[in-house]
């Protein structure tokens, strides 16, 4: 029951992150931030130099392929979300098996008792 | 706040690369050794929505913006250890695919964002909590006042870096009260999307957020949710 509802938390939540990534970004102000105003301001902003990856598919938030500027920056922003949670979840699942592993968790008493450093190794 | 290459020389880059490989190191260790199975998946998600929000700039003042930063709201909702790793993570893929905050300048994004910011954002809403009464609405005031001031830390802890190893040859003081002044505002919006976020997450499952897990004594749901001391 608990897991159902936690599952529909999530679910619920990727949503609304979803739905920010893809409605609101192209609404987002183009102006520079803090720290784009302050160095331009004071004169550093030209020892920038290009992002090494500036030519990435993604780069800017603005995904290659599509005219149409808002719908670019939308799924720009949707193909971002997917990543982050992707890499996210497989990043911190693994950290739990990682722990059950070392037989510091709740791991199922079932197998491998006191087996000190698992097969599976660390991530 | 997204640290170009060429700003910070590349001697003060690599060293904060070694800092925040330690830190987030530190990080993965604690997360390792206390999350909860219902918090893997909630990290993802923590990971995911401040991604979203990162994309929303909001206009600050007059030809300037900001937006979210995400580590005490992440920090609030699963830890700070774990909190830390969501806003590293969102810089990483930020970095790589977006071509956003550069790459020599990770470690320089990820020391000023997701450790000063979660771990010193962290802090201070602890700090806050301890001199006031136990309940929600001082938790949701406490993240939100926490998350402005983790902004103006982080913006600091740019401008030790550029005094460290800056390339360009702006007068330290005035770099130091620009950026501060400029992120007091940008904290304020930090403030209150936080606020709102840990408020609604509060009203749905208040059981979810790491930073009012004090609150009720837990009701023992099911065999594996054990309250990791702090």
């Amino acid at each position: 029951m608990d897991r159902r509802n936690l599952s529909l938390f999530i679910v619920g939540g990727l949503i609304v992150a979803l739905g920010l990534a893809f409605f609101l970004s192209p609404l987002a102000s183009g102006s520079p931030d803090g720290l784009e105003k302050v160095a331009g301001e004071h004169g550093f902003i030209d020892t920038a130099e290009d992002h090494a990856l500036s030519d990435s598919p993604l780069a800017d938030y603005s995904a290659d392929g599509i005219e149409n500027e808002a719908v670019s920056t939308g799924v720009a922003g949707i193909i971002g979300v997917v990543i982050t949670f992707g890499v996210g979840m497989l990043l911190f699942a693994s950290l739990r098996t990682y722990r059950s592993h070392r037989g510091q968790g709740e791991a199922p008493s079932a197998g491998s008792a006191g087996s000190a450093g698992g097969v599976i190794g660390a991530p | 706040m997204h640290i170009p290459d060429g700003f910070i020389d590349a001697g003060v880059s690599a060293g904060a690369g070694v800092a925040a490989a330690g830190g987030i190191g530190v990080c993965l260790k604690k997360t390792a050794d206390t999350l909860e199975d219902k918090q893997a998946p909630l990290a993802g998600l923590v990971a995911a929505f401040i991604f979203a929000v990162q994309m929303l700039n909001f206009p600050v003042a007059a030809g300037t913006s900001g937006h979210l930063l995400g580590g005490v709201l992440a920090a609030v909702l699963v830890g700070p250890w774990t909190g830390a790793i969501c806003v590293a993570l969102v810089l990483l893929v930020q970095a790589i695919f977006f071509a956003d905050g550069g790459i020599s300048a990770l470690g320089l994004n990820i020391v000023n964002m997701a450790l000063i910011g979660a771990l010193g954002g962290y802090a201070i809403f602890v700090g806050i909590r301890k001199v006031l009464p136990s309940n929600r609405t001082v938790v949701v005031a406490a993240a939100g006042i926490a998350a402005g001031m983790s902004v103006v830390l982080a913006s600091i802890g740019f401008w030790v870096e550029y005094a460290i190893g800056g390339v360009g040859n702006a007068p330290l003081p005035t770099v130091f009260a620009a950026m501060a002044g400029t992120h007091a505002l940008i904290g304020i919006g930090e403030g209150v999307i936080t606020a709102l976020t840990v408020g609604a997450v509060l009203t749905v499952r208040p059981d979810l957020v790491y930073g009012a897990r004090d609150l009720k004594p837990s009701l023992t749901l099911g065999a594996g949710v054990q309250p990791v001391g702090r």
